[in-house]
């Protein structure tokens, strides 16, 4: 089926040649990276994880917009995700393959990588991260092209591909879980020292990734004239909308504790992303910013007439992708680290070379969306 | 061919099954009944005792805040660097072992704004090499690891630079090379290794001293304000020293039980 990626339009092969360039971008910048380490990012030894295990920690969520069409299509016999289903497992593919190489990236000694499967260590939540996130990346390469495969020769999918399906349910709430649990087990960081965490990353993660992907599909319609089928997406919205409520109530649990409560070094982390703390607050315009368009995204995406109409959809779903990017891709890691433990701050601004570096992964990562959503819609059309 | 194809997929198939059972055996040979308290799998390490080492059930170590004054604080801090081949990097991405800080930094919730003094008094800060260390539950390569005489060691040629163990460590103690160290030294001392770019580094104690019967060097250049001992062995000095005076630990809510034993 790959041959499929092979065989398209100058748009097709113009946007590859873009992806390429941003490629070698991304690893010109790297080279620095490797060469004079990671003294070329903006972390310092108070903020020691910044924009890349952000990157990492936002694409997790992302990667689980396929559950969303998976628990509807084969739990509750929703037929009308059966079109896009293909669309979300590859999207799950690409997703995890970005997390990968962040973290990848983010490492200071990548060459001993390997280290974490030589060493196998139960007690790291890193090594069940590990664990889960190429797990999952193996059973939706799995289930994305048997069912794809079984879809083009017009067969019903073999029987015991059933077991990875329903197995990439409760494996979809591990990778962020376990995302989350990298985070929500640490002394000291009062930001991250919250049982809700995991409950608040599944609730990101089910309002961004259904969102991107209802973006990516109607990219893919204008491209492609593929047609995921009447009212797929309008109902997609359904789930962003509901996710991102729980998302903000889930926010709004965590401010009353904390301010409630009034323990300073709770209080603290979130003080500097929303109002400043002692006179140093780079990121409170960006996360105001977040509230405001995942207030607005919820407003407009809740009323069902509005995810009838395309635009309206289109700007909802924008919203809120870009507001939950800001929260986990920027707030939730470099706000959990500032004001330290000693009480000391120190900001963390990404700096031009680890931008660089971020700019040709993600390039890398929608390489491997754009040929594998060309297989899919490429067998797809084939079979019409 | 066909079959050709099939062979080279089983032996394939057969290399990674062992690449990835292997390691797993040797977890579980590693992992009966050493497993520490609030530590599930990470082992505790062994102590390779020579002729002259020091040893001790559980090393601590007292600072009499009293005792300390800037040419004492400064004299250990540069001890301690310079034996250790720790460079000296302007700006925040710095190594320190041990340094020099605020009272009301160290101890947040045990100063209060009426004592202005002690507050402004500075001490010092270094690994509190914790009972139970959150730096060791998080390694993904045990690259941190404790030993069984409770001091928390660092693996270089094992760490993979995720500075996971720096993310977890209430007490700020870890540093990272987030460039060569080496073109910071001006001088190196050949006893001790110089550390590479991407690894993480700490205070260990002075394990190496310890190894060939002498004290940490900062305990010896400290002009008494720092004791260091067996916390097991009531006739310590340790022990005398807080059965007698009153002392605090940093963030002991934490649970991290920190070995590390201020005297105010």
């Amino acid at each position: 089926m790959l041959e499929k990626a092979i065989n398209g339009s100058k748009i097709y092969w113009g946007w590859i040649a873009f992806l390429l360039l941003l490629m070698s971008i991304g690893a010109a910048c790297y080279w620095q990276q490797l060469s004079h380490g990671l003294t070329i990012t903006g972390m310092s030894r108070d903020v020691t994880w910044g924009f890349y295990i952000a990157q990492f920690t936002f694409l997790v969520g992302v990667a689980a917009s396929a559950v969303m069409l998976v628990i509807p299509k084969y739990l509750h016999n929703y037929q009308k995700f059966g079109k896009i289903l293909i669309l979300g497992e590859f999207n799950a593919v690409a997703m995890v393959i970005l997390c990968l190489l962040f973290i990848v990236a983010d490492l200071g000694s990548p060459q001993r990588l390997m280290n974490v499967l030589l060493h196998p260590t139960p007690n790291s939540v890193l090594f069940w991260d590990m664990v889960v996130l190429n797990g999952y990346l193996l059973i939706n390469i799995l289930v994305g092209w048997v069912t794809l495969e079984a879809e083009r020769k017009q067969v019903a999918p073999p029987k015991w591909i059933k077991f990875f399906i329903y197995l990439s349910i409760p494996w979809a709430v591990s990778i962020h879980t376990v995302t989350a649990f990298l985070y929500c087990g640490l002394p000291g960081r009062g930001y991250w020292l919250t049982a809700v965490l995991a409950a608040r990353f599944l609730a990101s993660a089910f309002a961004a990734g259904p969102a991107f992907l209802i973006l990516v599909t109607y990219i893919a319609k204008i491209f492609t004239g593929f047609d995921p089928g009447k009212g797929v997406l309008s109902t997609l919205g359904k789930t962003v909308v509901y996710a991102m409520c729980v998302n903000l109530f889930l926010l709004l649990c965590e401010v009353f504790t904390v301010f409630y409560s009034q323990i300073p070094s709770h209080m603290a982390h979130l003080q500097y992303l929303f109002v400043g703390y002692h006179g140093h607050g780079v990121l409170v315009p960006w996360m105001w910013s977040a509230m405001i368009m995942a207030v607005v995204g919820i407003l407009i995406l809740i009323d069902p007439k509005n995810r009838e109409q395309d635009n309206l959809l289109i700007i909802g779903c924008l919203l809120i992708f870009i507001g939950a990017w800001i929260d986990k891709g920027l707030g939730m890691i470099g706000g959990g680290f500032v004001p330290n433990p000693l009480h000391e701050i120190t900001e963390y601004v990404p700096s031009q070379l680890e931008l660089g570096v971020s700019l040709g992964i993600y390039a890398t990562g929608f390489l491997v969306l754009t040929i594998l959503y060309k297989v899919a819609i490429g067998v797809k059309q084939e079979i019409e | 061919m066909k079959t050709q194809r099939r062979n080279f997929l089983k032996i394939a198939a057969m290399a990674v099954l062992g690449w990835g059972v292997r390691p797993a055996s040797e977890l579980m040979a590693a992992g009966g009944g050493t497993a520490s308290e609030g530590l599930l799998f990470a082992s505790r390490h062994k102590v390779h005792a020579g002729p002259n080492t020091l040893t001790a059930s559980r090393w601590a170590m007292v600072i009499d805040t009293a005792k300390l004054n800037e040419k004492v604080m400064e004299d250990i801090v540069h001890t301690c660097h310079s034996i250790h081949n720790v460079p000296t990097i302007p700006g925040n991405q710095n190594i320190k072992w041990i340094w020099e800080t605020h009272m009301d930094h160290l101890f947040l919730e045990d100063l209060h704004e009426y004592q202005p003094e002690a507050g402004a008094k500075s001490a010092l800060a270094l690994c509190n090499h914790c009972d139970n260390p959150p730096c060791v539950r998080v390694c993904p390569t045990k690259a941190t690891f404790q030993r069984e005489d409770g001091i928390v060691m660092m693996d270089f040629h094992r760490c993979i630079g995720c500075r996971y163990c720096m993310a977890g460590c209430p007490y700020g103690s870890r540093s990272f090379n987030f460039m060569d160290p080496r073109k910071h030294l001006e001088t190196t001392n050949p006893d001790f290794p110089t550390r590479t770019k991407g690894v993480v580094e700490k205070c260990e104690f002075c394990a190496e001293r310890l190894a060939e019967g002498k004290m940490p060097a900062c305990v010896e250049v400290s002009e008494g304000a720092l004791a260091f001992g067996d916390l097991a062995d009531p006739e310590s000095e340790v022990r005398k020293l807080l059965a007698e005076r009153f002392s605090i630990r940093r963030s002991p809510t934490l649970g991290t039980k920190p070995c590390v034993y201020y005297l105010v």
